[in-house]
């Protein structure tokens, strides 16, 4: 009985070793990598260490009296109760300590709401579910989705090890430089948050909340949104990767170009397969979290394509709800989120796919006839 | 004609008048006990309804990836939880055990307003099977979370919002109708001699409560009532689109929400303040102070509600008004822990299950208030909100909170309203195993939050994997360990031993100067209080 006891509890313990051994897991918040964050940590351990000292002296004698004056070891009650003085002293230092932890907490606060003088603006806005990222004054514009394959999350996939904290567009700031994050949402609530900055703000539809950051050291930071938002609220993480002021220069370059380069493509006619090959990656990445893969939805909050009379017949209708989005349900505008060559491709391909064979093939043009009407 | 006069002043006259038999005993009863008697039961059949919730979420989080549930499922899991875990089974539990107690420790032959006593009850039945019922309905359930911020409670809300909203409505008129009843009684119906500052804590903490309960209650009403209309009447209250402000609804619900979160711990303050003395064998340290630290706090959490919303972007000052409120709520609170270790402190203490309920709570109760306060530093709050931290801060004042505060309450009055005792052996092995599977399931919860995991996600990062497998394994311990209770409970009903009328040694109080069980009718005749 005994040495079976012994072997199960040294399996389990070696199942926590291996564990231990495998899985990188922080008990801790992170320190970080800004002056701000560090001061936050500090804090964090200040506070920490502060109730651990109470805790330690308040259960002390707790347990003390516990183990002491228990009747079966012939404690006798004694009678003493209502003392002004003792009252008075365990009020005034819990005061006294409070106020010594206001301090250097009410500083932090007031360096983290100082958002002047920024080198770098970048608005963020918040949708059912993915990070835009506009770089003010520069011309960059972008989306940022979640690049973790559904397989991985069906466990079809071995996970990778940034799984679920992947992202198609990074957002790339440089170092040592005061970035202002100008924050809202499209939809509803949600929250940007990079631990490693000590960064958390609601974005919030009809407001723009400002915080801001100064990264010490070059890397790949990430967070995810933590403000409940729907479906996908898991699902929508945050990487950013801070570079020298070099790379990110270059990496401002190559941005505007490919936004050129995307512009240049909208006089160019695409053949069905084009079309569908490019509408296709467009429907994966902004379509599929509600419409689903094999475009049947999750109805009702979710209607299914496959066979919808908007996707076989009407056209006009179809360019409508991707334009304009659907008011008062979680279809959303693309309009001003997508070029107009990707919302033809995605609108082709919703025409062409899961046996609707409409063969119908919409150009960017028929878009931006759409739109200027 | 003295005769008559005889009649209406013999106390003894409704000695005859029993329960009426049936159903109809319980659909129409009036009597406080029968009434306390199937709120506690509704609270813990809620119970184990949320805690089924709340397992099917534990086992979705036991391994990275989606398992068993899909994410939209995932959400109307945690918020019926916390809807149901907060209006259906800590609230009824707490009114049930007043129904009980108040009367008979005042020294009050009923409450104040029977028959409204009644319909408060009878309406939470009808209120959760309307909440529960969105589960099988087009669209499914709520899924916004049991905090329903707008607009994600509003505009992009399931159909079946407007069901939900007619649930809280029907709970908060249970509630408030409770609250009055409990104001009445107690301030009403004392027997002669028993002051305000004579009434034992657990009265006090009550009375403190129902004033909470009428000052709140309404503001959740308007909230809901606003998210109504903004869906079904075109107004904009919290619609941007319209002018409104999402903000708004945060400020309003936490108005409610924070005075809320003391509805449901300031009467397990009570019971805990009623059994330390008696298993200590000694006086409460320091009753005045208690009752001005419970007053104190019942006050205070009118002016903290915004630090459930330090990321909104509220200006400094606001950010730094909250904050420093927040924190004054440490010293009424530290005042209450540090009385009730006093009391502790050269009694002679014995360790029933009450006792063992009451000290985890204390202890674990502290914890969660240390965590409360390292989240009411508000540049650290950046840091803690919304993740697990929070999570596991709230599970440590709400699970050996409040819900050890009931079971310690149950295991302390259980004889008296019974007549029986429960199993001892039976009762410490069911505190035991609740207290290491509780602790089990929250207190990695705390590692999670601080290593970035957000609350409210169905699947993680691999990171987390090993704390979540953990923290499961002790939700099932904690999940399975309650049906026990049920049996204990049970089991001592039918078969436990015939308890004496003083039942503790250590007792005083009203509720032990009459017999176990205690009569259909009690203190028709008020008793005197020296």
């Amino acid at each position: 009985m005994r040495s079976r006891l012994v072997m199960a509890l040294s399996l389990l313990l070696s199942a926590i070793y291996a564990a231990d051994a495998s899985a990188e897991y922080g008990l801790n918040m992170p320190r970080g990598v800004t002056d701000i964050s560090h001061s936050v940590y500090d804090l964090h351990m200040t506070i920490f260490w502060i109730c651990v000292v109470i805790g330690v002296v308040v259960f002390g004698v707790m347990f003390y009296s516990i183990f002491k004056h228990r009747k079966s070891k012939g404690a006798v009650a004694s009678n003493f109760h209502e003392n002004t003085t003792v009252e008075i002293i365990w009020t005034i230092v819990p005061v006294i300590i409070l106020v010594a932890m206001c301090i250097p907490a009410t500083k932090t606060l007031i360096e983290m709401y100082d958002t002047s003088d920024a080198d770098v603006d970048i608005k963020i806005t918040g949708y059912q579910w993915k990070w835009r990222y506009e770089y003010l004054g520069q011309d960059v514009d972008f989306f940022s989705n979640m690049s973790t394959p559904k397989e991985e999350i069906y466990n079809a996939q071995e996970k990778n090890e940034n799984y679920l904290l992947e992202v198609d567009n990074e957002v790339v700031v440089p170092i040592n430089k005061k970035i202002r994050f100008l924050i809202t949402a499209n939809d509803v609530i949600h929250s940007w948050w990079i631990p490693d900055f000590a960064v958390k703000k609601d974005a919030i539809p009809g407001f723009i909340n400002e915080t801001w950051t100064r990264i010490n050291e070059p890397g790949v930071y990430r967070g995810q949104c933590t403000e409940l938002c729907g479906k996908d609220h898991g699902f929508m993480p945050i990487v950013v990767r801070a570079v020298e002021q070099a790379e990110y220069d270059e990496w401002i370059n190559t941005k505007q170009e490919e936004a050129k380069a995307a512009a240049a493509l909208a006089k160019l006619t695409f053949t069905l397969e084009e079309q569908m090959e490019r509408g296709e990656k467009i429907y994966t990445t902004n379509c599929a979290a509600c419409h689903q893969a094999n475009g049947k939805g999750l109805p009702p909050a979710f209607p299914a394509l496959a066979g919808s009379d908007i996707a076989i017949n009407n056209l006009e209708k179809h360019l409508e709800v991707v334009v304009k989005g659907v008011q008062g349900t979680a279809m959303q505008a693309y309009g001003s989120q997508l070029s107009e060559v990707d919302l033809a491709a995605v609108i082709t391909y919703e025409r062409n796919a899961w046996g609707n064979d409409t063969g119908d093939n919409v150009s960017a043009k028929d878009v931006v006839d759409y739109k200027n009407k | 004609m003295s005769a008559v006069i005889d009649n209406h002043t013999n106390g003894d006259d409704h000695e005859h008048h029993g329960p009426a038999k049936g159903i109809a005993r319980w659909l129409f009863t009036t009597n406080h006990k029968d009434i306390g008697s199937m709120y506690l039961w509704f609270s813990f059949a809620m119970f184990l309804l949320g805690g089924c919730m709340a397992l099917t979420i534990r086992a979705e989080l036991f391994q990275p990836g989606l398992q068993l549930i899909e994410p939209e499922f995932f959400n109307q899991m945690t918020t019926l939880h916390g809807l149901i875990m907060v209006f259906g089974a800590v609230m009824p539990a707490f009114v049930g055990l007043a129904n009980w107690m108040i009367p008979m420790m005042v020294g009050a032959p009923d409450m104040a307003l029977p028959r409204m006593n009644n319909w408060s009850f009878w309406i939470l039945p009808f209120a959760f099977t309307l909440l529960v019922s969105t589960l099988f309905m087009e669209g499914g359930g709520p899924n916004f979370g049991w905090t329903f911020y707008a607009p994600l409670s509003t505009t992009y809300a399931p159909d079946t919002v407007t069901y939900f909203i007619f649930g809280v409505h029907m709970m908060g008129i249970s509630s408030i109708m409770g609250a009055i009843n409990v104001i009445a009684t107690i301030l009403n119906m004392r027997a002669p001699g028993m002051t305000l500052m004579k009434m034992p804590l657990f009265v006090w903490t009550w009375l403190i409560t129902a004033f909470l309960l009428i000052a709140v209650m309404p503001v959740l009403a308007g909230v809901v009532t606003m998210m109504l209309m903004d869906i079904h009447f075109g107004t904009s209250f919290f619609n941007a689109a319209g002018g409104g402000d999402p903000v708004l609804f945060q400020h309003v619900f936490w108005f409610f929400g924070h005075p809320e979160v003391y509805i449901m711990i300031l009467p397990a303050f009570g019971v805990v303040s009623q059994i330390i003395p008696t298993f200590a064998r000694k006086k409460l340290f320091g009753y005045h102070s208690m009752v001005y630290a419970v007053a104190s706090i019942a006050i205070l959490s009118f002016i903290v509600w915004a630090h459930h919303m330090f990321t909104v972007g509220m200006p400094l000052a606001g950010e730094l008004f909250f904050m420093y409120a927040t924190m004054l709520i440490a010293v009424p609170t530290g005042v209450k822990v540090f009385n009730w270790i006093t009391t502790m402190f050269r009694g002679s203490l014995t360790f029933e299950t009450p006792m063992l309920f009451s000290i985890a709570f204390v202890v674990l109760f502290t914890i969660g208030g240390f965590s409360g306060l390292m989240l009411a530093i508000a540049p650290a709050d950046f840091q803690y909100h919304d993740t697990y931290f929070v999570v596991a801060h709230f599970h440590y004042v709400l699970v050996p909170g409040a819900i050890f505060g009931i079971f310690a309450a149950v295991y302390y009055w259980l004889p008296k309203w019974s007549g029986r005792m429960y199993n001892e052996t039976l009762g410490k092995l069911h505190f035991w195993l609740s207290f290491v599977g509780m602790n089990l399931a929250f207190f990695p919860m705390h590692f999670l939050g601080l290593a970035g995991m957000p609350r409210r996600i169905p699947d993680y990062a691999l990171q987390f994997a090993d704390f979540n497998a953990i923290s499961t394994v002790g939700a099932f311990m904690f999940g399975a360990t309650q049906l026990f209770f049920l049996y204990i409970i049970i089991n001592a009903i039918r078969k436990g031993k015939p308890a004496t009328d003083q039942v503790w040694e250590g007792a005083e109080g009203l509720e032990w100067t009459i017999p176990s069980p205690a009569p259909y009718h009690t203190f028709s005749t008020p008793p005197e209080v020296k």
